[in-house]
């Protein structure tokens, strides 16, 4: 039987969507797909040498429920959504709303951004960078962990044509 | 059951209780067996799916009170 292969595009820079692509990424590999990662646009973020870059934003995200990581169930399991005006003139609300959203996240047992990486790094997922956002954002390819390769839209079809699976994050 | 290796994974949630299993199946031989715990209760469903696609055999799935125990065969 022919090995199964995935190819995912990761286009979303915030700690919330770094979530799909190594989650699926990682267990693709452990299922025994050939897996290989395109990071694109913001995507570019989550291949970064320093992940605390990756935060979360409750402001215009109506989807994202606002509950404290900590203190008594009737506490935690209180929504404190808020208008998005009052949310934008707080200073810092969203490195509090990426603090309290990591507590849940270890909390929950759900593995950090890094964990998930390096496990896919470990299972050989293939990451290949926009070398094109890569000039537009003005990054540097020392802003980015070893391992990548640097490549354009031809180099993704190369492999995703091939595929047995293929999702855009 | 008898079992050659045992994994515990509770209070990890999804997917680290199947990417550990894979790990620690790639640490035993075929035909031996893995024993996986579990508080995950999206992994009964993950864990049977995992065996279906991997050809490794999950010889017994249980309950109690909360917590999964799983014994999985190597291929």
């Amino acid at each position: 039987m022919d090995t199964k292969k995935m190819a995912i595009i990761a286009t979303k820079g915030t700690l919330d969507w770094a979530y799909p692509p190594f989650i699926l990424a990682s267990t693709a590999a452990a299922l025994g797909y050939e897996t290989q990662i395109f990071f694109t646009f913001y995507g570019l973020q989550l291949v970064r040498k320093d992940l605390s870059v990756l935060k979360v934003s409750p402001l215009g995200n109506p989807g994202m429920p606002m509950k404290m990581p900590f203190g008594p169930k009737w506490f935690k399991s209180i929504n404190w959504n808020m208008p998005n005006a009052i949310q934008a003139i707080i200073p810092g609300y969203e490195n509090v709303a990426t603090a309290l959203m990591k507590q849940t996240i270890a909390n929950t047992g759900v593995a950090s951004i890094p964990e998930l990486r390096e496990l896919c790094q470990e299972a050989e997922v293939k990451f290949i960078a926009c070398q094109m956002t890569v000039e537009l954002f003005g990054f540097e390819h020392s802003d980015f962990i070893d391992g990548l390769e640097y490549g354009g839209a031809a180099t993704f079809f190369e492999f995703a044509g091939e595929t047995d699976i293929c999702l855009f994050i | 059951m008898n079992f050659d290796k045992e994994l515990d994974a509770r209070g990890l949630n999804c997917p680290l209780p199947i990417l550990r299993a894979k790990k620690a199946l790639g640490e035993v031989t075929s035909g031996q067996v893995l024993k996986i715990l579990s508080t995950d209760p999206g992994s009964v469903k993950d864990f049977a799916a995992f065996a279906k696609q991997t050809g490794n055999e999950l010889l017994s799935t249980a309950e109690a009170g909360g917590e999964f125990t799983f014994f999985m065969k190597k291929k």
